[in-house]
């Protein structure tokens, strides 16, 4: 029981993350109906960038409590800004000429920019593991029971608490505000938006800096979770949390943050109570399961094939 | 950046102007990436600045985009005074020489690579360009099918590779069985394999099966280093059986290959048969991608690429014509697999990596899918370039003693992916020949073209 709790919070602590990666990936094929295939690594790209952030911060302030809660502060706002720009940019060169192009070229240019991506960085900043000092290291004890206690670290409540915040906001905007109803507007048929004043392309640009803000935002959860990132880290959080916008529907917002629950859930259970080795198969796994038996997802709406 | 329908040409100041914008999101984009480097220093992390390159950088984004800018300017300008660029004819009146040159070029490169560089330093020749090319292009062209012809983006093919390779080698291992017999095993189970993950996954979208195929590559993957037992993990298989010359096998004994023919024993005559044996699978499958474009189940995956609801309309039983596509695909990369099992000897799942099959769908959509000269054309260029790469001795002098080419391998690709795509969507050879063809025009009398008679 006992290790079953703490398994269930370790779940939902990555599970949060994927799903603030899978909002992305949904965002970004509701709008335009293409896989994101860079999103994992826009990811890296975005846990980098806080990397390099934190070190500054801590570097000249050092490792007070404050600094560091600045230092998380200073990763979450310039990292999202940045990695925005990264998405914005990718879309601008990579994406916008071949929309409306044959139907294989987007994908295609995307797994191209995705190996940019990751081999950019690993050229610019090296191959090896990037570790940060471990911070945030206690936690608080809920339940004890047969020599095990359960905790919930410190990190894990700042990664559940930022990522509800921040799923929040995101909530309204696209819910609330005009830029969020352009979006959905866009989203249901594009060219009835852009004949009734909409701005197609530069909602389309929107959403993708959205998405990539929020994998930024789970780049810096990651590396506060893991407390190193390298730069191949994007590729499978990349693929899981694609797996998690499939299972959800993708297209639906609130389906993305549930299917990240649900492969968070099931990746720390798989590793917890049968192999850990396979745990990247158990989410592959499910992926093909989920697209051969329910394509539409747990929330999304089915599709319907139009000539 | 300005279009090419706008208006006006840009004036210097626009271009100026634009080249500048992007300057300023490039300094956005890499201040931090490239203008902070992250070195280990005794287990901590340590940054160090790196100005220079960061200026070195943004000022080669700033001409390149004054480049660009300058190239649209000039093509608007010749848009607007009505001289558009006709495609030249020139490709059209060679075409017909390409194929016979290119034939008896590559039967007589071993020859050439001999005679041009001698009987020891031919052997990197053939090896490391010969062999390693057409193993590409014999992966490139039963890719082909699947993506070229039926139009299915399969990312994950370098698990039936792999599952050729394992075949080989496990069988081989197990059974002593020779390479001849199993490489047709090979290519049976590589396609039972595509069978069996095809047929759940073909029923899906295009994007959505890219990515279910990426899964499954990756699974195979994974089991391969997990399941110890079966495949060795991590340590992989060393010690595969070489194939042999009708029985006779390459070694420097009596009854040797250069013993029984009396030549001067060297490694070189291996190499050879191997480059021969390469080049007579690959051309097998040329030869039948070729013939199986002409049949009715070629003349579907065509038709499938081009327009799924319309071949289901018509009565094509789209998955099974998927899934064939799909099985002789990864029959070819079965073949594929244990020629390259027999050729290196090891094996481990490091050789079946996803960057594995990025690069052979790079060389099958930047060649131009659905092209088998364009497979070439990409494989000549991404496996050739790379190894010369390798051999170019003053890049190490221009980027210093640490410079590694392979490092830059696959940003190279991604680059070039995303570029190509970008000036051509369908690839470098993108015109295909029809699979049937009238052989004269024929001369319809006016009654049959009137109006409502077609």
């Amino acid at each position: 029981m006992e290790v079953f709790v703490q398994q269930v919070i370790n779940g939902l602590t990555l599970g949060a993350i994927y799903g603030l990666i899978a909002v992305g990936y949904t965002m970004v094929f509701g709008i335009i109906g293409m896989v994101n295939f860079s999103h994992g690594d826009v990811f890296m790209v975005g846990g980098f960038t806080a990397l390099i952030l934190f070190l500054l911060v801590t570097g000249a302030l050092g490792f007070g409590a404050g600094a560091v809660f600045l230092a998380i502060l200073v990763c979450l706002v310039l990292g999202m800004a940045l990695t925005g720009l990264w998405s914005w940019t990718i879309e601008r060169l990579a994406y916008r000429p071949l929309r409306g192009s044959f139907r294989l070229a987007p994908l295609i240019s995307a797994i191209g920019m995705s190996m940019v991506l990751v081999n950019f960085v690993q050229v610019a900043q090296g191959a090896r593991n990037k570790p940060i000092p471990p911070m945030l290291r206690d936690g608080i004890k809920i339940m004890e029971g047969n020599g095990f206690v359960v905790t919930l670290a410190y990190k894990q409540i700042v990664i559940i608490v930022v990522t509800a915040i921040l799923l929040g906001i995101f909530w309204y905007v696209v819910q609330k505000t005009p830029l969020g109803r352009a979006q959905r507007a866009c989203e249901q048929d594009g060219k009835m938006a852009s004949l009734l004043g909409i701005d197609v392309d530069r909602t389309i640009s929107i959403t993708f800096v959205i998405g990539a803000a929020l994998a930024a935002v789970a780049g810096v959860m990651y590396l506060i979770y893991y407390g190193v990132i390298s730069f191949s880290d994007g590729f499978i959080p990349g693929v899981k949390a694609f797996t998690a916008a499939v299972l959800g529907g993708i297209g639906s917002l609130p389906g993305a943050v549930l299917g990240g629950l649900i492969i968070g859930m099931v990746e720390t259970l798989w590793s917890a109570y049968f192999s850990i080795d396979y745990k990247d198969v158990a989410a592959f796994m499910l992926l093909a399961i989920t697209l051969i038996f329910m394509p539409q997802g747990l929330l999304g709406k089915p599709e319907v094939e139009k000539v | 950046m300005a279009s090419a329908t706008d208006e006006k040409p840009a004036s210097l100041a626009d271009i100026t102007r634009n080249a500048l914008f992007w300057t300023v999101i490039a300094l956005g984009l890499f201040i931090l990436l490239i203008g902070l480097k992250t070195d280990q220093k005794d287990n901590t992390i340590v940054l160090v600045g790196r100005p220079l390159l960061l200026a070195g950088v943004l000022l080669s984004v700033f001409a390149g985009a004054f480049v660009i800018g300058l190239n649209n300017q000039r093509k608007q300008t010749a848009l607007l005074a009505g001289k558009v660029a006709t495609p030249s004819a020139t490709l059209a009146r060679i075409e017909p020489y390409i194929r016979p040159f290119l034939l008896a070029f590559v039967v007589a490169f071993p020859v050439i690579a001999i005679a041009g560089s001698g009987w020891q330093g031919s052997l990197k020749w053939i090896d490391n360009f010969g062999i390693q090319i057409l193993i590409y292009v014999m992966l490139g062209w039963g890719l082909n099918v699947v993506v070229g012809l039926a139009g299915l983006l399969d990312l994950g093919y370098v698990a039936f590779y792999a599952v050729g390779a394992y075949s080989y080698a496990l069988l081989a291992e197990q059974y002593g069985l020779s390479f001849y017999i199993l490489l047709p095993v090979a290519g049976v189970l590589a396609a039972f394999w595509g069978i069996i993950l095809g047929f759940p996954v073909l029923r899906l979208r295009g994007d959505y099966l890219a990515v279910v195929t990426l899964a499954f590559g990756e699974i195979i993957r994974l089991v391969l280093i997990n399941w110890v037992e079966f495949s060795n993990g991590y340590a992989g298989i060393s010690g595969i059986a070489r194939p042999t010359f009708f029985g006779i096998p390459f070694t420097s004994d009596d009854d040797g290959f250069a013993a029984r023919f009396g030549l001067e024993p060297s490694g070189i005559y291996y190499k050879i048969y191997l480059y021969y044996l390469i080049l007579v699978l690959a051309m097998m499958t040329a030869y039948i991608t070729t013939r199986l474009r002409r049949l009715p189940i070629g003349r579907a995956w065509e038709a499938l690429r081009e327009d799924e609801i319309a071949c289901r309309a018509l009565g094509i039983n789209t998955v099974t014509t998927k899934l064939t596509a799909f099985a002789i695909g990864a029959m070819f990369g079965g073949f594929a697999g244990s020629f390259f099992a027999a050729r290196q000897g090891f094996i481990s799942p490091e050789s079946f990596t996803f960057i594995e099959s990025a690069q052979i769908l790079a060389i099958v959509v930047l060649g131009g899918a659905g092209s088998l000269y364009g497979v070439v054309i990409a494989a000549v260029g991404i496996v050739g370039g790379f190894e010369l790469l390798r051999e170019l001795d003053f890049l190490k002098i221009v980027f210093g003693n640490d410079f590694d080419p392979a490092q830059y391998r696959a940003l190279i690709f991604g680059l070039s992916m995303v570029l190509i795509m970008l000036w051509k969507p369908r690839g470098l050879v993108s015109s295909r020949q029809p699979s049937v063809a009238l052989k004269e025009t024929k001369a319809i009398s006016s009654d049959l073209v009137k109006e409502g008679h077609g």
